[in-house]
């Protein structure tokens, strides 16, 4: 199971975030399972049409996702998956 | 009276209430966010805010015990097949109004958003749909287009309380659309209206309104700040006459108030055009028409008159009979209890505001 991590950001609006392990071979699959961890977080991940959003960044490893449309980066079962807001305000 | 002014800025609500001491806010509340959007719900009491999140998108929440609690409802969404003129598809930008849909239609709520969308929810906010007649207006892929934004956004809603059917919007930029049959059918009504931007500024579809209301006591009076003019309709929209008064008169502004019980009475906010946005001559300065804008009256005791940059947007301004408050870009706060002829500051460290309601 890969390995998802939040930025203490998102623990305002869910106040027992925490690290999680997910099943999903692809960053849309991670999604579908972090919403059901956390009701209500894919909306303040993607927008209205699934994509994410314009100022949250999604890593694999090291690695930022390259498809921030379709969300279809591969995850393997060893990844570490980080969800971090983009940088703002300098 | 029991009055509370809610104040939506950009770092978080703000709610004030008259104590034995005066006005003074409660705690802060979502501090950090920007509140671009507050309604109060007079059918009901029911608050409801919009948060414009940097990072996290548009949230609306809404509150049954005044702010005590609240609750997050699911935003409107754009049907799939919705598209911008440009043939991407639409999404939501931002929610710009909201307004209940008659004292006749418990549950009925209208959402005025960017890009262009009205949205309609029969549940109490639980759920919206689009409101597809006017999304296909004919003249919204050609005509309507964003001023100041990237897209055109409807900011202004009424209803008509004699007839929960007869609907007014104000597009900027397009201009004011009618109802008469609770949405099912829209026809511009912008005659009289001057869009000195336009080629042809007597143009049917393309106007400026910054904010319209209609009076409550006599709904036919309609009142209308707009980018060239302020304007008033005294037959329902079926003509605009300009207001503006004299040619030295600074007719440009964002902010309008009415006085519901009496049709003749408005004020607005001036500012210096597009080109600048401050408050003109650098001093605050609110006017306000006690003949239907035959004659206006500067009202200045107790504002600033100098070294103002204050702009007051257009759902900054906010009135209940003679109580007038109106926020500005800069985080001022400012109170009249005598229809604007004396003001307090309520306070010069906001951030800057976005929205304000005063409900009892």
């Amino acid at each position: 199971m890969a390995t998802v991590n939040f930025t203490s950001a998102l623990r305002r609006f869910f106040p027992k975030l925490d690290t999680i392990e997910v099943e999903g071979t692809t960053v849309a699959e991670i999604l579908d399972q972090i919403e059901k961890e956390f009701p209500g977080m894919k909306d303040y991940l993607v927008d209205e049409r699934g994509r994410l959003r314009k100022h949250v960044n999604i890593f694999i490893g090291e690695e930022l996702i390259t498809d921030g449309e379709a969300l279809s980066d591969a995850v393997a079962e060893s990844d570490q998956v980080f969800v971090f807001q983009a940088l703002s305000g300098g | 009276m029991n009055e509370k002014i809610l104040v939506g800025t950009s770092k978080g609500l703000l709610v004030y209430q008259r104590g034995i001491n005066g006005w003074s806010a409660g705690k802060p509340q979502f501090v950090g966010f920007p509140v671009s959007m507050v309604y109060v719900d007079e059918r009901d009491g029911t608050w409801w805010i919009c948060l414009a999140h940097r990072h996290w998108g548009l949230k609306l929440h809404r509150s049954f015990d005044q702010g005590r609690n609240w609750e997050a409802v699911t935003l409107p969404k754009y049907p799939d097949d919705a598209k911008l003129h440009s043939g991407q598809p639409a999404t939501l930008k931002k929610v710009w109004i909201m307004q209940h849909a008659g004292h006749d239609r418990p549950g009925g709520l209208y959402l005025g958003t960017e890009p262009g969308g009205l949205f309609y929810s029969s549940n109490g906010g639980d759920s919206f749909e689009l409101v597809t007649s006017l999304w296909n207006h004919p003249s919204r892929k050609s005509q309507w287009f964003g001023a100041g934004r990237d897209h055109p956004f409807i900011h202004s809603i009424v209803v008509d309380p004699r007839d929960s059917d007869h609907i007014y919007i104000a597009v900027s930029c397009a201009g004011v659309f009618e109802s008469k049959d609770g949405g099912h059918n829209w026809a511009a009504c912008n005659r009289g209206l001057v869009a000195a931007y336009l080629p042809n500024p007597q143009a049917e579809i393309g106007h400026d309104p910054h904010r319209m209301f209609a009076c409550h006591a006599n709904p036919d009076v309609l009142w209308q700040q707009n980018h060239c003019g302020i304007y008033r309709s005294i037959d329902g929209g079926k003509k605009w006459i300009d207001i503006s008064g004299e040619e030295d008169f600074p007719s440009y502004g964002f902010a309008l108030a009415i006085d519901h019980h009496n049709p003749e009475r408005a004020w607005v906010i001036p500012a210096v055009s597009d080109e600048v946005r401050v408050a003109t001559d650098l001093a605050l300065c609110v006017c306000r028409t006690e003949d239907g804008g035959q004659s206006w009256q500067d009202l200045r005791n107790g504002l600033p008159q100098e070294n103002c940059f204050d702009i007051v947007f257009r759902h900054s301004f906010a009135n209940i009979e003679d109580t007038l408050v109106f926020g500005t870009t800069t985080g001022n706060l400012y109170l009249s209890e005598d229809g604007g002829s004396h003001w307090q500051c309520l306070s010069s460290t906001l951030a800057r505001v976005e929205s304000i309601v005063i409900c009892k």
